[in-house]
């Protein structure tokens, strides 16, 4: 097959599953796990078939950018797309058993293929519009997912949730509004075109600002950050795998550097902002995730203040803070999904996630021990693990930023190794309350989790491995044709467009 | 000023169904706002009418990707009225009030 008919397949596939699994699902409810399974592992196969295919355009319907709307596929998104794909394919499988104490698992899984389909929808577009649509997909059905526990804590989590995104959707829209009033023009190749060159207006700056908002809500950085530790910690693990690990960086991250370094061209001024906001999430998240005591909500102000990392080290705008930021985003993805998904373990095994309640785990449960000291080590940046290695290029590359920013560079690295160092004190909190010290008494009857759940913790926490000892393969394969990808907008622009001439 | 008052709405309401109401408000607001990026004074519906002289007809039609937009970020809105009420419903059936300061178990 073409590979240029693969980028709407990546689509096609969990919008397709997400409607065949209510169907199925009258039949046989067990007939929903396979499908979703399946349906995933297409992905797998799909993303990782394009690594080796170049930058394509996929006009949809026929019709040529700039009118129509078009996919667009370069290094960056096969980037995006790999990652959301291996993630959510190993957090289906967790789900398949983790998921049976739950009623409606038909509901759950037709709402868990919308959000992959926004995902991988708002990756490939190449229209900013279509962009809403995909991220408004993604962010209904996580709406949902996040109150499917229908208890007191969920639907609360989810209204906050829900009204905190919404609101950011019609900034988003607003936004949109004004650059079409502007430009005249959705599709991000052509808006892109006409900004070149062109010095930034008072009418781009404030369509700027109305995307950072919006995005940044989307992303949780830290002034907007109030909706992310309610609702993360009340969705069942495997949501708040996918929350925390996917929709954060596809919908905020993701959207926010393809805006910013494809349409507007990165300036200094922009930037300051991301650099400051950064360090704002970075240091309030870490702050904020010390004093709690509930398990998931310490990863979730955890994933707060990581995503500061990501936002910091790509606002840098060096080629090397770029890199350190996607490479820290691949790591992200995966230790954060392991550190939730193992923390869905113990609340399988114990019933509960209150820290004070755990303690001594270890012998009863090893492998989730074990897996999940590997991820607090490479989130907390241990070598040789993958999260030492691209808080390491962060670092540098904050420091090596001198030649842009003047003496505050050294500031902004101080700040990142001494958030690091915060890490690792919350989560040598983590490892003491929850896998050493006394086993309470009502705690004695716990036992390892099942088979499939396990083997996703071992899987993730080998990748966790790998991308440490061998980060430089990594780097080269993956990260590296990303950050070319993401700098070099001539290359988009023309690529798109080039249909016309 | 809509969206400011919606966003006002959002904020400062204590009631559940008032914020909803304020979500609407910033929604109708943006929608208002495409519509102004489409008008154009006198301009007439964007629908050929005539073959012959579809070009003098063009000249004068508003812009009808803005409405394309609209229609379809109403269906959204729908979409998320939908949800954000059933919300408040069972949020209602489970803590017996609407009042957000009643609403609060969640901390942090």
């Amino acid at each position: 097959m073409n590979s240029e008919h693969l980028l709407p397949l990546l689509v096609a596939v969990p919008l397709g599953a997400g409607f065949v699994i209510p169907l199925i699902g009258f039949i046989r409810e067990k007939a929903a796990d396979v499908v979703a399974v399946v349906a995933s592992a297409c992905l797998v196969v799909i993303a990782v078939a394009r690594m080796s295919s170049g930058d394509v355009v996929y006009a949809v319907g026929g019709w040529n950018p700039p009118f129509g709307i078009n996919l667009y596929g370069d290094k960056l998104t096969v980037f995006f797309h790999l990652i959301i794909a291996i993630v959510s394919f190993l957090i289906i499988i967790y789900s398949v058993s983790y998921m049976e104490r739950f009623t409606s698992r038909v509901k759950y899984y037709t709402l868990l293929m919308l959000m992959i389909a926004g995902m991988n929808g708002v990756v490939a577009t190449g229209d900013i519009f279509n962009m809403f649509v995909f991220l408004e997909i993604a962010a209904i059905s996580s709406y949902g997912l996040v109150a499917f526990g229908i208890e007191h804590e969920e639907l609360e989590a989810s209204f906050k949730y829900l009204v905190l995104g919404s609101v950011a959707s019609s900034f988003i829209l607003f936004g949109i509004a004004l650059l079409y009033s502007v430009t005249g023009t959705l599709n991000i190749a052509h808006a892109a075109s006409l900004f070149r060159g062109a010095s930034s207006g008072a009418m781009q700056k404030f369509i700027a600002a109305l995307f950072i908002c919006g995005f940044g809500l989307k992303a949780a950085l830290v002034p907007f950050h109030a909706w992310l530790p309610d609702a993360h910690p009340s969705a069942p693990a495997p949501i708040s795998a996918m929350l925390s690990g996917l929709l954060i960086k596809a919908l905020g991250v993701y959207c926010i550097i393809r805006i910013f370094f494809t349409i507007f061209g990165f300036e200094f001024a922009y930037s300051t902002v991301f650099v400051n906001l950064g360090l704002i999430s970075m240091v309030g998240g870490a702050l904020l995730a010390i004093g709690q005591n509930d398990f998931k909500r310490m990863l979730a102000y955890s994933s707060i203040s990581q995503i500061g990392y990501i936002v910091f080290a790509i606002g840098l705008g060096t080629p090397l803070g770029i890199l350190g930021g996607l490479f820290h985003l691949l790591n992200h993805a995966v230790f954060k999904a392991l550190l939730f998904l193992c923390s869905g373990a113990v609340e399988y095994a114990t019933g509960t996630r209150d820290l004070r309640q755990l303690g001594g785990l270890w012998k009863k449960m090893p492998v989730t021990a074990v897996t999940c000291s590997i991820a607090s080590f490479s989130i907390s940046g241990i070598p040789p693990l993958g999260g030492f290695f691209s808080k390491l290029i962060i670092i540098i590359a904050a420091v090596k930023a001198y030649d842009v920013l003047g003496p505050v560079a050294y500031v902004y690295a101080g700040i990142a190794v001494l958030v690091s160092f915060l890490t690792l004190v919350y989560f040598v909190k983590l490892q003491k309350m929850v896998l050493f010290g006394q086993l309470p008494e009502k705690l004695a009857a716990v036992g390892e989790v099942p088979v499939p759940m396990w083997s996703v913790l071992v899987v993730l926490a080998v990748l966790c491995i790998a991308f440490g000892v061998a980060a430089p393969w990594f780097i080269r394969v993956l990260v590296e044709p990303a950050r070319t990808a993401l700098v070099d907008n001539a290359a988009y622009i023309s690529n798109v467009l080039g249909y016309l001439r | 000023m809509l969206l400011l008052l919606g966003i006002y709405g959002v904020i400062a309401k204590k009631n559940l169904v008032k914020i909803v109401i304020g979500l609407f408000i910033i929604e109708y607001a943006v929608n208002l706002m495409l519509i102004l990026v489409g008008y154009r004074t006198g301009g007439s519906a964007p629908i050929v009418t005539s073959v012959e002289n579809a070009a003098v007809q063009a000249a004068s039609f508003v812009d009808p990707i803005p409405q394309a937009l609209i229609v379809t970020s109403i269906v959204i809105g729908l979409g998320t009225t939908a949800l954000v009420i059933a919300l408040c419903l069972r949020l209602y059936e489970k803590y017996g009030t609407f009042d957000i300061l009643q609403i609060r178990r969640l901390k942090g």
